[in-house]
């Protein structure tokens, strides 16, 4: 959907940061993944696709995972929204639920709009993006290079599950790349 | 179908969840809320009284969760539209034990009942057939409404999507608990969840 190279000969060998997050969410036994696709995540949705333990649950719009984890932690199950920063602002009022729930919830976020960006149509999301969360009394953390990944999604996912406090990664556009628009 | 033989909406869900059991029940925002808490508090009611157009997403993750219990969402056709997309999503991980109900009065009932698309050109039971739902009907008898109900018990053969029109009285609200916190650990407690 929103690939972040033209083609697979053009893509990157594998980051081993996806890896990462893959083997905490594994340990904190998230049980159903919702997401709406980005290059970013491409990797971690493939594994999570790959695992028996985990659901992955393709979305139309982003504000469907939010009600999603609701009814998941309801039924007694952990899960994660992965999306890109564009879906952030599709969320909002669903937000609402993690104040009136105190339900866990962790997403994770790759960033578009910003370190080198192309598509100044990404630009005004992507810029908003840390502070539609904290209005929305969701608590945010950033990585941005590879190797803080691994700490930082650690301690999103622990604050998140073991605290219920509603936690935003935000996964740089640093690190991931910025997109490739080439003719 | 004229107007005089539309039913009433307390009376479907009443039926709806006469013989209940086990079922969790989801309720959307607004009168659909209010029809489940008059048909008597459990707790197994998750009742919303916000999140528009989350409703059906939220039966989807209990469904998901608990793939051996019945999981059903009755929610209003305003809601539904709002969350259309959700329907998609429904058909894509058709989950065998999880119903949607909605509650067809053609209108905003809560806002003074402005037309809602359903009035005049949306097929509810059509669309959610496309998005891969094969078991969509629509209901307009309190007799199907009963068969219906014990059709929801199965937990092997869904999902099922169920349109019933209804008329669009404004009845006297039943206003159900509204602490979200109590509401969803009361549910987590029934399954034998505990607080974190």
């Amino acid at each position: 959907m929103h690939g972040r190279t033209e083609s697979p000969s053009e893509t990157a060998p594998e980051a081993t940061w996806p890896e990462d997050i893959f083997a905490i969410l594994q340990r904190f036994d998230v049980r159903q993944v919702p997401y709406v696709p980005d290059a970013g995540h491409s990797q971690l949705i493939e594994r999570v696709l790959g695992a028996s333990s985990m659901r992955a649950v393709p979305l139309t719009t982003e504000e469907e995972g939010v009600a999603l984890l609701a009814g998941a932690w309801a039924g007694g199950q952990r899960g994660v929204l992965l999306m890109q920063s564009s879906g952030v602002g599709n969320c909002v009022n669903m937000f609402s639920l993690t104040q009136i729930f105190r339900f866990p919830f962790l997403t994770l976020v790759t960033m578009r709009g910003e370190w080198g960006e192309f598509n100044p149509w990404q630009v005004p999301m992507g810029s908003s993006t840390a502070g539609v969360f904290e209005l929305s009394g969701i608590k945010v953390l950033r990585a941005s290079s590879p190797d803080e990944v691994r700490e930082v999604v650690e301690a999103a996912a622990g604050q998140a599950y073991n605290a219920c406090v509603p936690t935003a990664v935000l996964l740089s556009q640093r690190l991931i790349g910025a997109k490739v628009f080439t003719k | 179908m004229s107007k005089a033989t539309l039913l009433e909406r307390r009376s479907v869900v009443a039926s709806l969840l006469a013989e209940r059991k086990e079922t969790i029940v989801v309720g959307g925002l607004g009168a659909s809320t209010y029809d489940i808490a008059a048909a008597g508090d459990h707790d197994r009611n998750l009742y919303l009284w916000g999140a528009m157009g989350g409703a059906v997403m939220i039966g989807l993750g209990i469904a998901l969760a608990q793939p051996k219990l019945p999981v059903v969402v009755i929610t209003g056709d305003g809601e539904m539209l709002m969350g259309i997309g959700s329907l998609a999503t429904v058909g894509l991980q058709s989950p065998r034990n999880f119903t949607i109900v909605v509650l067809d009065n053609e209108v905003y009932g809560e806002t003074g009942g402005q037309a809602s698309h359903t009035a005049a050109t949306v097929d509810l039971v059509g669309v959610a057939r496309a998005c891969g739902i094969a078991d969509s009907r629509a209901i307009a008898t309190l007799a199907d409404v009963e068969a219906f109900a014990q059709g929801m018990q199965d937990v092997f053969c869904g999902p099922r999507f169920a349109s019933i029109k209804i008329d669009s009285a404004n009845l006297e609200r039943v206003l159900s608990n509204r602490d979200g916190s109590f509401i969803l650990n009361r549910i987590r407690g029934s399954l034998g969840f505990g607080p974190i």
